[in-house]
């Protein structure tokens, strides 16, 4: 249901085609970008780092929704791409590539190697589709660990921090806006998408596909298209990723890695832009959370009682799982939908129906 | 009026050891209103997915002005000129009507994943606006101005026919395919369905081949009719012809010819 103020008229098609449909909502998002773009003067380190953090994690988290969530494709082999945009960048840097370029560009080399990989999608679908994107999985993971002149080997990749115009964005404060910027970026580009011919022809194959291809949609391409587009947004997130850390490691990119990747878009909502980054924002701050809880319990009272002692960090890890798992029955339709019955709720107020 | 806009050349279809469709030839006038009756799994849906691209025939030709089309993909069809509705409700269910009327227009925009992007740098906006304008002229005719912004999922079952049927007009088609566009309709529903067909006929000039049952909405607004039975077709011609058609009347309504058969002899 589309709730707008009662006055608030739209008189032009273009007026009813924006993204942020009201005043108000153009009003917050302003206020929001300024806001977070005075984070670094108030937030430590930490608060920025974790932030930085859900930045290239969401974006990478946007890609997989919109294979998954738009597409209604699936796949688990996401952290290999992240990883391979990494590695492509900070390859492309050793190369004599400034960063600022290689991080788009590790993004579109991404791309094209989840076009590769993305051709079985045309094809099949579900469980089969699953295990053909494992395949993917091990076949990069492998091929990290084998390809020195690409990424190290088992030894990794040192890279270069982000420079332009002979600014060096080398601390969080200043990384923080090369990661902002991107997440803009990204977001405005998959929002435009979705309101645009290719992003309806993607929902059109994930809704019906039968009738999708009888509206002269080609699924062969869209399929595989949006293996393509989700692993630029992969790339591009991974390539944030090496010049925040300055050194890539093979070990990171697991399947693990890649199973948290689909827990964000998830929890955040399958089929939404802004739940991916929600989504990435819950993975990133829930363990955080669980863990300073941990160290509260720590020495305490509960602690001593029940005499866990070592047995908490476990406590930590069965805790985030049971968050996840109880926001999964809660909360199915993910963190987005939540957010619009939040609005819902104080647009109706004290009124609620 | 007298020009073939779709011709079936001798059409058989089988699944395996199934025969749907046995030898079927007929052929669509431009500017027609032409149903296919028969009873239940006489093969009328089969026809219809063979003319969509769905099915590919076993045998036979099918051509579409004057192009054969019996092995092109069903997403080349859509810019040929054929578009079609489903018996079984095939929206997209999470978009909203608005979004599904456009996904018609698919083939007649020409922006891309990169400039829908940069939605506004690329022409995509204008474009998107253009062919806002047609397809609210479509929702207009359809009167489901109301409903523009819900989910589809979500829509009354009569209210999902007529956007089934917008969606398909989106596609700008020559020749309309529309499979039961009234079943499980009441009588104020169905009166406005056949409304809507005349007027994409005789206003919109499309022609339309239409699968129905309510044999009254089928004579009054078809031009001629063709019954199938088992696979086979058995009759066509005018609404009046097919109906004095002996075979017709045993097959499809149900009269039991062999005693006046007998009875004569």
């Amino acid at each position: 249901m589309s709730m707008t103020p009662s006055g608030d008229f739209r008189t032009s098609y273009a007026a009813d085609m924006t993204i942020f449909p009201t005043r108000n909502s153009r009003l917050a998002l302003l206020i929001g970008l300024a806001v977070l773009l005075c984070a670094p003067l108030v937030l430590g380190r930490y608060e920025l780092s974790l932030m930085i953090q859900i930045g290239f994690l969401g974006i990478a988290a946007l890609g997989l929704n919109i294979l998954v969530g738009f597409t209604g494709q699936i796949s688990i082999g996401h952290a290999a791409f992240f990883g391979f945009g990494a590695f492509a960048s900070a390859w492309l840097v050793e190369h004599g590539v400034p960063v600022p370029l290689a991080i788009p560009l590790a993004g579109v080399a991404t791309a094209l190697v989840g076009l590769v990989f993305g051709l079985p999608a045309a094809r099949l679908k579900g469980l089969y589709l699953a295990i053909a994107t494992l395949a993917a999985q091990f076949i990069l993971e492998d091929f990290f660990a084998r390809a020195r002149w690409f990424t190290g080997g088992v030894a990794g990749r040192i890279t270069e921090p982000f420079t332009l115009l002979g600014l060096r964005f080398d601390h969080d404060e200043t990384y923080f806006y090369v990661v902002v910027f991107w997440v803009v970026v990204m977001f405005v580009a998959a929002a435009n998408l979705m309101r645009s011919r290719d992003g309806r022809a993607l929902v059109a194959v994930r809704d019906h596909y039968l009738s999708a291809e009888l509206m002269g949609i080609n699924l062969a391409y869209y399929r595989t298209l949006s293996f393509g587009i989700a692993s630029f947004y992969a790339g591009v997130g991974g390539a944030l990723y090496a010049h925040y850390l300055l050194f890539v490691s093979v070990e990171a990119f697991n399947i693990l890695f890649s199973i948290q990747f689909l827990a964000m878009v998830i929890i955040g909502g399958l089929g939404s832009v802004m739940g991916s980054l929600m989504g990435a924002a819950f993975m990133v701050l829930m363990p955080e959370l669980v863990q300073s809880a941990a160290q509260a319990l720590e020495g305490g009272a509960i602690d001593r009682a029940l005499s866990l002692g070592a047995s908490i960090n476990f406590l930590r890890e069965m805790a985030i799982g049971a968050a996840i798992i109880l926001f999964l029955i809660f909360e199915p339709d993910g963190l987005a939908r939540r957010w619009r019955l939040m609005k819902a709720y104080w647009k109706l107020y004290p009124y609620s129906h | 009026m007298q020009e073939v806009i779709l011709a079936v050349e001798g059409v058989s279809l089988r699944f395996g050891g199934v025969r749907a469709l046995t030898d079927v030839s007929f052929e669509v006038r431009r500017g027609e209103v032409f149903s296919i009756i028969g009873p239940n799994g006489a093969g009328k849906t089969s026809m219809v997915n063979c003319i969509s691209g769905r099915y590919r025939p076993t045998e036979g030709r099918i051509s579409f002005d004057g192009q054969d089309i019996t092995r092109l993909p069903p997403s080349r069809r859509a810019p040929l000129g054929i578009g079609r509705t489903f018996q079984n409700l095939a929206l997209f269910g999470h978009m909203t009507v608005l979004d599904n009327i456009m996904v018609g227009r698919h083939h007649l925009l020409k922006s891309g994943f990169l400039r829908g992007m940069v939605y506004w740098l690329g022409g995509a906006q204008t474009e998107e606006i253009a062919h806002r304008r047609e397809v609210e002229d479509i929702i207009d005719f359809l009167e489901i101005q109301h409903i523009r912004k819900e989910p589809a999922g979500t829509l009354s079952y009569g209210l999902r026919k007529r956007v089934e049927l917008a969606r398909a007009i989106a596609l700008k088609p020559r020749l309309i395919l529309l499979d039961e566009p009234m079943a499980g309709m009441n009588l104020e529903e169905k009166e406005d369905m056949a409304r809507f067909i005349l007027e994409l006929n005789q206003e919109w000039g499309m022609t339309v081949l239409m699968i129905e049952h309510d044999m009254g909405v089928v004579m009054d607004i078809s031009s001629r009719v063709m019954v199938l039975d088992f696979g086979k077709k058995i009759a066509d011609g005018t609404p009046d012809e097919v109906l004095a058609h002996p075979q017709v009347r045993r097959a499809y309504l149900g009269e039991d010819l062999d005693e006046s058969v007998e009875a004569a002899a």
